[in-house]
């Protein structure tokens, strides 16, 4: 068994096998973030949202997966096909391949690289490509001027959130993901670093074009925003890269933040519940809010989106890494 | 001092707190959904629901042929034709709502002397196709059978008002 494991076959199986063992309840945690969401949203307006298709409508996603996949592919006239092609494959591919480093327990990361958080940044960066293109190549006014939005808006509120994960960076001492957690023992972040942790989570709202930051879908003045055009399994790539990615930024914020798979107290009866548990907990009560959020606030101005990205964000979170830096270096509390 | 009171507010987030928690306050309220095709809403007994045309409790079909829903019809949905029969009373030999035309005004049933056109408490009366919805005087009569206990009821309670 050892000697099939080392060879290359083998890596590449177990690989393959880790890679299914968290992109499957990832994808299931997508289909019921949208029944969720519709329920939260429905029961905070009073509604009961679905409830038809299955025990509370539980098998409604299913059931729109598969509207989905019967519908027809549209692709109209004037797009360029293979940028209108290839933009939601892109938007899919990058909400999927930043799994890769979160850790889900401790040593449970399908890459434990030294570099997490810097590969999570980069990723999420990334993801506003398949938005420009999917904007470009659309050749509508609609989908041009959402991706022209989104794109200055993932830009700005990434600086401040660039800013955050600096401060927690100093207090911890290392970007591996495993590392942050593990600092994370005793107290987690959110407690000292508050102000941080809210400036965070309002710049994840803005990075995942949630409302109220959803000018990009602004579907009051932009119809549906950069995928007016698209319809049938490339929308719904779109729509299941969009969930991904809040599922994966409320998991960045977890681990970041709020002790990513420790229990609150380490005693008797929160460590009977393994880690893996705790996470996915923590990461459903940010999805909460998230919706929570959605169904609270209406959306931003764009020149307000911006001036609260560049005018408030940034130079609170500028002012408050200085802070935390001189705290850390007067305590001689610097991590070694 | 109101300054200071002010910048502390909004940098506490004060007020998006306070919106959050009447959200979730709602989230733990009772629904006001009514499951539709299960649960129905009340209806008012003046509801403007599809036509009928009723009988006396003897049979015999009430409208008189005077016409005066015809006329009086703003959408002109309503088209009569009528001759004596055999006995000698006047009565119709066609009586058509053309149900796509009639905007539900309620007009031809406060015409009518003789209480024979209402409209009823049905709204569920959706086709598949358009030609379904041109009712003619059998149908307007087979309505009429259908709903009396229920559109009988319902002109008893709105009486006092009339």
């Amino acid at each position: 068994m050892d000697g099939f494991l080392a060879t290359p076959v083998g890596v590449l199986a177990i690989t393959v096998a880790q890679t299914l063992a968290l992109l499957v309840p990832v994808l299931i945690a997508v289909a019921y973030l949208t029944w969720a969401e519709r329920k939260v949203l429905a029961a905070m307006q009073l509604r009961k949202g679905p409830n038809v298709v299955g025990v509370a409508g539980m098998l409604q996603p299913f059931a729109d997966a598969l509207k989905m996949l019967m519908k027809e592919t549209v692709i109209p006239s004037g797009a360029n096909r293979f940028l209108f092609i290839m933009a939601p494959m892109l938007t899919f591919l990058l909400a999927m391949i930043a799994w890769a480093v979160i850790p889900v327990q401790d040593g449970w990361a399908i890459a434990d690289i030294n570099v997490g958080i810097l590969y999570l940044f980069a990723i999420s960066s990334l993801g506003v490509y398949g938005i420009i293109i999917a904007g470009w190549a659309s050749n509508s006014k609609y989908a041009f001027l959402g991706a022209l939005r989104s794109a200055a808006q993932m830009v700005s509120y990434e600086v401040s959130m660039g800013f955050v994960i600096v401060t927690v960076l100093m207090c911890v001492g290392s970007l591996n993901l495993t590392e942050i957690v593990r600092a994370q023992e005793n107290i987690w972040f959110f407690i000292p670093l508050f102000p941080m942790f809210i400036i965070f989570f309002v710049s994840t709202l803005a990075e995942t074009n949630r409302a109220p930051f959803d000018l990009p879908e602004g579907e009051s003045e932009l119809v549906a925003g950069f995928f007016v055009e698209y319809s049938s399994m490339s929308f719904a790539l779109f729509f299941l890269g969009e969930y991904a990615n809040m599922i994966l930024m409320s998991a960045l914020t977890t681990i970041l933040f709020l002790g990513g798979w420790h229990p609150p107290v380490h005693a008797e009866p929160f460590t009977w519940i393994p880690g893996v548990v705790w996470f996915a907990l923590k990461i459903s009560l940010c999805l909460f809010t998230f919706i929570w959020v959605r169904a609270t606030f209406p959306r931003y101005r764009y020149d307000q989106l911006m001036r609260l990205g560049w005018k408030v964000f940034l130079p609170f979170s500028l002012v408050w890494l200085v802070i935390t830096a001189a705290v850390l270096k007067l305590t001689g509390w610097v991590p070694a | 001092m109101a300054t200071l009171d002010r910048a502390a507010r909004s940098f506490l987030l004060s007020e998006l707190v306070s919106g959050m928690a009447l959200t979730l306050k709602y989230f733990f309220s009772p629904k006001a959904t009514i499951n539709y095709p299960y649960e129905k809403g009340p209806i008012s007994p003046r509801f403007k629901g599809e036509h009928a045309l009723r009988r006396y409790p003897n049979g015999e079909e009430r409208c008189i042929a005077c016409k005066l829903c015809e006329a009086i019809c703003p959408a002109q949905a309503i088209t009569i034709e009528a001759e004596p029969r055999e006995d000698g009373s006047r009565r119709t030999t066609r009586y058509d709502i053309d149900m796509v035309k009639c905007i539900y005004c309620g007009m031809c049933e406060e015409a009518c002397p003789v209480d024979a056109i209402v409209e009823g408490p049905n709204f569920e009366f959706s086709t598949e196709t358009r030609e379904e919805l041109l009712y003619d005087k059998q149908r307007l009569l087979a309505n009429g059978d259908r709903w009396e206990p229920e559109i009988a009821k319902r002109l008893e309670l709105d009486a006092p008002y009339r």
